[in-house]
């Protein structure tokens, strides 16, 4: 009776084992597939397609900043030449004008401030990045300042915290880059 | 002495019970992190490096375009090429029909453009342009994080 009791508990016990290991196949296979590669890059919004009808608005030029970028990589701005890194320092120069010396050469306002970037058709994507990341780096910094000053936090941690409408800073020091269509070139 | 003797053999032997238990519990998480979707690539695609950059996190509503030099095999690359899905777009303007019909099914839709960075920006703006009539406004530059 014993021994007969004993067997029966085995016979219970004995498929489970192999769930372990067809779970173990499973999980290799999907090791193996997985590919945890997180997405990054640089967000941007376009704007909607031109209406014909409708004019551009007004923009003084004094709130316009224009970086032109030819295909050998050097950089114009505002009809003067200047290095890739000289570029992050002039845009938050230009922004940031209500706070220093009230220059009449630079934008009124952060919010009224417009950052265009022209290329040429040939001028190479890397360079065109390059660029794009030296203005954003600018408005990261400013960011960054004013979020300080206003709860100390990092703007990426603000950036997280509050929702979009709420977004103090990003009113401060809005994002105005355009893109604008490339010359043919040469 | 023989009650010693079972309660030790009754020790020996390792749970593994919860073993299963645990294994499904890395295979759930396995499962769900995986993307099985990957396009097999007709363009070669090199990122360039940026340092402000951000995370894509609704993986879902990203919709990718590759833009590079057409692989011909052998190690040669032909002229440059725009990719949507598995298939070479000869044509830019249509890349405007297969955009838009993407953003029908999913509105908050995220274009990620994945371009080579030896690409011109010609092609690039081009593309630009057919996804601003397509009204896919939202898009995103893919970059690697400049080390």
């Amino acid at each position: 009776m014993f021994a007969n009791k004993k067997k029966n508990r085995d016979d219970i016990e004995s498929p489970g084992s192999a769930m372990a290991d067809i779970a173990f196949l499973l999980l290799i296979f999907f090791l193996v597939v997985t590919t945890i590669d997180v997405d990054t890059g640089i967000g941007m919004q376009l704007p909607p397609p031109p209406d014909p009808e409708e004019e551009p608005p007004p923009i003084k030029e004094r709130n316009l900043m224009n970086i032109l970028v030819n295909s050998r990589g050097q950089i114009l701005l505002d009809d003067e030449q200047v290095g890739i890194h000289q570029v992050k320092d002039k845009v938050t120069e230009f922004v940031d004008n209500q706070n220093r010396s009230q220059d009449p050469n630079l934008s009124e306002s952060p919010q009224q401030a417009i950052v265009s970037i022209k290329t040429d058709r040939q001028t190479s994507y890397d360079i065109y990045i390059d660029m794009l990341d030296e203005v954003r780096g600018a408005y990261k910094e400013l960011r960054d300042n004013a979020t300080r000053e206003l709860t100390g936090e990092t703007y990426q941690q603000y950036n997280e915290r509050v929702t979009r409408e709420n977004n103090q800073v990003r009113e401060m020091y809005p994002e105005n880059i355009s893109l604008a269509e490339p010359d043919p070139g040469t | 002495m023989s009650k010693f003797k079972k309660k030790s053999k009754t020790k020996q032997a390792v749970p593994t019970s919860a073993m299963p238990d645990i294994i499904f519990m890395l295979l759930i998480f396995f499962m769900v992190v995986t993307v099985l979707r990957e396009v097999e690539l007709l363009v070669r695609v090199d990122f360039t490096q940026a340092e402000n950059i951000e995370k894509i996190e609704q993986k879902r509503l990203v919709s990718y375009i590759y833009i590079g030099p057409e692989v011909l095999g052998g190690g040669n690359f032909g002229e440059s090429k725009v990719q949507i899905d598995d298939a070479l777009v000869e044509d830019v303007v249509e890349v405007r029909r297969l955009m838009y019909d993407k953003l029908m099914e999913e509105p908050r839709m995220i274009v990620s453009l994945r371009v080579d960075e030896t690409s011109q920006m010609g092609l690039v703006s081009d593309v630009q342009e057919e996804l601003r009539e397509a009204n896919a406004l939202r898009i995103n530059y893919s970059t690697l994080r400049d080390i």
